[in-house]
């Protein structure tokens, strides 16, 4: 067993492509400007199918989160902390707040992206603490 | 469609930890049990809807349950939508029944996640509900995805631990009087507080239980249902609301869709909030029965904890909530868990829930969802004064 892994989709590619060399994409709809995530072939505000990968700022706010304390898996040790993280650009998305004290983590908190390895070709979003 | 369709006849397995008899052993007991209550036998019925299995998933799961009863139906069809699948069966059956394809339909659910899979395929299975690429990866839990939404309620309306823990209290308040549940000894808020924790804010007895056991009704139409043995249930009203699949899409973490399918079943049942007798929701998570209550209206957005601290749903109470002790105290056998808000349902409109039994209740609003709060499905019924 090992930690559930992405196998990058085309559309995916340039997303995990970035994440390997430690920058976060996301998608903006050429047509009404939305910002898209997770990543797709059609703008989920416009339908519009042409979207363009630009970087984001890593920045973001902790909407919700939850310190899990038993584990879904052998291969994830508990306590481990998952999160909404509402991104500077506006989409919203799950992920793990590492290295941080449970008990010093709140909704609201600024949080950056980190990136940590999952398997030797993917590399995926984290947050820290500001 | 108001009070053109009846249910007329229902069943339930044993339930909580039953390993003598598969899922699919279980769908058929449960099938023919519904149908001799009914009065009839399966040569009366042309119609079944099941949903599938975790524990033994088959390709075609409805047409290998008439198979093992050497039964073939004119309308066979396996449904699979998660929790909410319950009652859009139901309504799937109404609307068959309506387009001719069908006179007399059993829905029939059953699965095994305590005895047929062990703890851990349970929790993984259950788990994979999540986005495979932009959830899963993470490693969160079924009770972490609705952690994160108690978190945003408690956040947002100062909503307590406490107050969440009041809907496991109520729920097993009305298990304690239930004969066939499967958690019965009576608890108390600072039990819940003081139980197990699994994924901050919520413990152990906050989350549903992991069961067997299956359950199956009958529906038919309005000429049909006055010839058996019992009073008919009708369906009132019926709605839908579908918001998102994966909890990271969602766009209000507090408000749920179940907003959208509870005010088309009042519209479609005339009926208001005021006017229900029995609430039977969707209780797999604490947090997830606090919203609903809100949601459908039984109280104001962000004062069901308030709601449940007050304990008008306990038994005694004005606003009785999960007679039979929901999923957080009777069962939870995975996708068929809303089933026996409904047959419990048709015993307390029957007048038939022995010790539990409630005075004169013609109206009952019972709701299921599927995901994360994803997918919601409203049924209203009644009994034939309502009509």
């Amino acid at each position: 067993m090992s930690r559930p892994t992405p196998i990058p989709t085309p559309t995916e590619q340039p997303f995990y492509d970035a994440c390997q060399r430690g920058e976060l994409l996301l998608q903006h709809c050429d047509h009404c400007e939305h910002v898209v995530f997770y990543p797709r072939t059609h703008c989920d505000a416009c339908q519009g199918d042409a979207l363009s990968w630009l970087p984001a700022s890593g920045e973001g706010t902790i909407a919700t989160y939850t310190v899990v304390r038993r584990g879904v898996s052998a291969d994830f040790p508990a306590p481990y902390i998952i999160a909404l993280i509402d991104l500077a650009e506006g989409p919203r998305m799950m992920s793990q707040i590492i290295d941080a004290d449970p008990e010093t983590v709140s909704s609201g908190l600024s949080v950056t992206v980190d990136f940590e390895s999952w398997s030797d070709s993917i590399r995926l979003p984290v947050f820290r603490l500001l | 469609m108001r009070g053109q369709f009846a249910l007329t006849g229902m069943a339930e397995s044993a339930v909580g930890v039953v390993p003598d008899k598969s899922p699919r052993e279980l769908c058929v007991e449960v099938t023919l049990n519904a149908v001799k209550d009914a009065g009839l036998t399966l040569a009366d019925c042309d119609g079944l809807i099941t949903c599938n299995a975790f524990a033994e998933p088959i390709l075609y799961h409805a047409e290998a349950v008439a198979e093992y009863l050497g039964w073939q139906p004119r309308h066979c069809v396996t449904v699979n939508t998660g929790g909410g699948t319950t009652f859009m069966a139901i309504n799937m059956a109404a609307a068959a029944i309506a387009a001719g394809m069908a006179d007399t339909i059993v829905v029939a659910m059953a699965d095994s996640l305590r005895s047929f899979m062990t703890r851990d395929q349970a929790m993984v299975v259950q788990s994979s509900s999540g986005h495979p690429h932009y959830e899963q990866p993470y490693g969160p839990t079924v009770p972490a995805y609705y952690a994160l939404i108690a978190r945003a309620h408690m956040d947002r309306f100062g909503t307590t631990e406490a107050q969440f823990a009041e809907a496991a209290v109520s729920c097993r308040a009305w298990a304690n009087q239930h004969p066939k549940a499967q958690k019965r000894e009576l608890i108390t808020v600072d039990d819940v507080l003081q139980s197990r924790p699994i994924a901050d804010p919520l413990k152990v007895l906050d989350c549903s239980l992991v069961s067997d056991g299956g359950a199956a009704v009958v529906i038919t139409r309005r000429a049909l249902a006055q010839e058996g043995p019992h009073k008919p249930i009708y369906i009132l009203g019926y709605g839908e609301g579908h918001a998102y699949e994966h909890i990271s899409q969602a766009k209000d973490l507090t408000t749920s869709a179940a907003v959208l399918a509870g005010d088309a079943a009042y519209a479609a049942a005339g009926l208001t909030p005021e006017q229900i007798d029995l609430m039977q929701l969707y209780d797999c998570f604490t947090p997830a029965l606090l919203i609903q209550l809100e949601d459908l209206g039984f109280c104001r957005k962000g004062e069901g904890g308030e709601f449940l601290a007050s304990g008008v749903t306990r038994p005694g109470g004005s606003k009785p909530l999960n007679t039979h002790g929901g999923m957080l105290s009777h069962c939870h056998p995975g996708n068929p868990g809303a089933m026996f808000g409904l047959t419990e349902a048709m015993l307390q409109m029957r007048g038939a829930a022995q010790d539990r039994q409630l005075a004169d209740i013609q109206t009952t609003l019972c709701h299921a969802q599927g995901g994360i709060m994803s997918s919601h499905a409203t049924l209203i019924l009644g009994v034939e004064e309502t009509l």
